[in-house]
């Protein structure tokens, strides 16, 4: 093979991933647009739980004495780790459910020009991206309910974390839409995605869950777990906190793992 | 395989050279897990550029698992499917970008409007924006839809949903158009329109290859057929060869009331010795008034492909007799005759 041809192998391999790309940012632009126009919709079914949440456990019960007065900083990482994770997890399994039963809308992203796992990744990126968004709303909102604020450094570092835990989240999800039928997805929410939201280290730090063993076993095989672990260790380190040496690999890890199984469970459905 | 020996052996496969062929399947095997039977089960066939090609089945024939194969959304067990140039199986990315494909249900994106249906699909694949815009507002206007351009999908009538799909297929100026069961579930109203707006599509040059069970339709619109039975292509040809598969189905159909020599059976053995004539069948005469029911015979001349004498000679014949003819006509076979005889009738 000449030089020449392996240069002309190279442009052709470029200029395909170039077109994958260009095809790839049309889909997450679609799911923008539409998550721009059902703002307020997606803000009241992502942002309320959480804000009650933070009002009952972090001002009502603290403020009645029946939770330590430092409980904000244990709860408000937690609660943020929460909204991102279970926004971008059940925003993707509904809607890969239903497109994969009923309306058959994403037939037309299965049919663009670039690879299925291309098409199955942008479901993830924008799935995340709704995890995001819902925490950087509440976050605000739960300064205010709590009173206890976080510095531009932290909040740049808990960007970075909310972002990886979304993806988490929404990769979980992946795995969740793709292996559920319809008929399953109410059983699915009650008995995969609430007891998720209950082990998941949002309302306690994992370490201090020694004395009970078996619910801090429980709670290891939890993803969100570590997503709430990081982000406490990331803004609250005055709080027990599993290390940074193993939450965030982990997170990390989970959205590898989480993101594989969710890129096949989807060429499965997609490709019979 | 050299190139020109390749492009020869797929002349000699289907009658169609590769190069210019929009679609060649070969040997198609395609078997779910856990079947026993294959859904596909060797399946070759052709369709040339700007050709209108119909695959026809009953449900669950293969058609379906066929086109599946086709559009890259189902893998094929075995065999090769090339469309637009490109190999389903090997780049199946590339084929999706020659390719556009119009399906049955209603799967035009509900958050979207019906025009942003069609810019959307375009940037999928990489259509400029600026002319996306262009060919989405050409388009709508072109197919009726210039006035719900704004609207969302569910406001649509089936028909407008339908135009509406082809409009968003077309975006990408794909080379060969999938389109299933084109009319289904449509009045007879918008089965027009959308008759009419395939029949545009394809005088543009674009190939379109369509699966129905509705043989008219097939035998209307389609340039050839290919009939679709458990898995396997019967037969694949023009709606008339196929016809003319059948010659023997060519019938001249008679109401005649015998003559007051000759009683109905003289009529039928006189007629059945007549030149040209292989077998008379008699069946009722419906439509016939009480008072003279009985009296006429409704007959089925089994005549070769070309009816001409033995319809002359039955009709001299029949004077000779004194026989009051009240209708005639030539019955040729429809594809309908095809496609029970090739997959074994209709009790089957």
């Amino acid at each position: 093979m000449s030089g020449s041809e392996v240069r002309d192998g190279d442009r052709r391999r470029t200029a395909r991933w170039r077109d994958w790309a260009v095809s790839f940012l049309a889909l997450v632009s679609r799911d923008v647009t539409v998550l721009g126009r059902e703002v307020p919709s997606f803000l009241a079914q992502t942002v309320l739980q959480p804000f009650l949440m933070l009002l009952v456990l972090g001002t009502v019960l603290t403020d009645l004495g029946y939770l330590r007065p430092d409980y904000p900083s244990v709860l408000l990482p937690g609660i943020v780790a929460l909204t991102a994770f279970l926004g971008a997890c059940q925003h993707t399994t509904l809607n890969l459910v239903f497109d994969f039963s009923y309306t058959r809308e994403i037939d037309d992203r299965l049919l663009a020009p670039a690879p299925t796992a291309l098409v199955a990744l942008a479901k993830v990126v924008t799935g995340a991206l709704r995890g995001l968004v819902a925490a950087v709303v509440v976050t605000p909102v739960a300064f205010l309910t709590l009173g206890t604020w976080w510095s531009p450094a932290e909040c740049l570092v808990a960007f970075v974390v909310v972002l990886a835990g979304s993806g988490v989240g929404a990769a979980l999800g992946m795995v969740l839409g793709t292996a559920v039928e319809p008929s399953q997805i109410s059983a699915t929410f009650a008995v995969v995605v609430i007891p998720l939201s209950f082990t998941g280290a949002t309302h306690f730090p994992w370490p201090l869950l020694a004395e009970l063993r078996w619910f801090q076993v429980v709670s290891a095989l939890n993803p969100l777990t570590y997503v709430s672990e990081s982000l406490r260790g990331a803004v609250s380190p005055e709080v027990p906190h599993l290390s940074g040496w193993i939450s965030v690999p982990a997170v990390l890890g989970l959205l590898l793992v989480f993101g594989l199984l969710g890129v096949r469970g989807f060429r499965r459905r997609a490709i019979r | 395989m050299t190139g020109a020996a390749e492009a020869a052996g797929e002349q000699g496969l289907a009658g169609v050279d590769r190069r210019e062929a929009a679609v060649v399947v070969r040997d198609l095997v395609k078997r779910y897990p856990g079947r026993a039977r294959a859904a596909v089960d060797g399946v070759s066939f052709s369709v040339a550029r700007g050709e209108v090609f119909g695959l026809v089945g009953t449900n669950g024939a293969g058609k379906s698992t066929t086109v599946g194969v086709l559009t890259t959304l189902v893998a094929a067990t075995s065999g090769t499917v090339v469309v637009g140039g490109r190999d389903v199986r090997t780049d199946p990315a590339g084929a999706r970008g020659r390719l556009a494909v119009v399906t049955q249900h209603h799967n035009l994106d509900r958050s979207l409007s019906v025009r942003q249906n069609l810019v959307v699909h375009a940037r999928y694949h990489r259509v400029p924006r600026r002319r996306a815009h262009d060919r989405a507002d050409a388009l709508l206007e072109r197919f009726g839809l210039g006035d719900r351009a704004g609207s969302r999908p569910d406001r649509l009538s089936g028909g407008q949903q339908q135009r509406a799909k082809i409009a968003r297929a077309l975006m990408h100026e794909p080379a060969v158009l999938f389109v299933d069961e084109p009319s289904t579930a449509l009045d007879p109203r918008a089965r027009l329109v959308v008759s009419e707006v395939l029949g545009e599509v394809n005088a543009r040059g674009t190939t379109v290859v369509l699966t129905t069970h509705d043989l008219a339709e097939a035998e209307r619109w389609c340039h050839r057929v290919g009939i679709v039975d458990r898995g396997r292509l019967l037969a694949v040809d023009t709606p008339a060869a196929l016809g003319a598969s059948a010659a023997d189905a060519v019938a001249v159909e008679l109401v005649v009331a015998p003559g007051p020599v000759d009683g109905p059976g003289a009529v039928v053995a006189g007629l059945g010795s007549t030149a040209g004539v292989r077998r008379v069948e008699v069946a009722p005469a419906a439509g016939t008034d009480g008072a003279a029911e009985g009296t006429w015979l409704r007959l089925r001349l089994l005549t070769g492909a070309d009816p001409t004498v033995p319809l002359a000679e039955a009709l001299e014949a029949l004077r000779g007799w004194a026989c009051e003819v009240r209708e005639v006509r030539v019955s040729r076979p429809s594809l309908e005759d095809v496609f029970l005889e090739l997959t074994g009738g209709a009790g089957r």
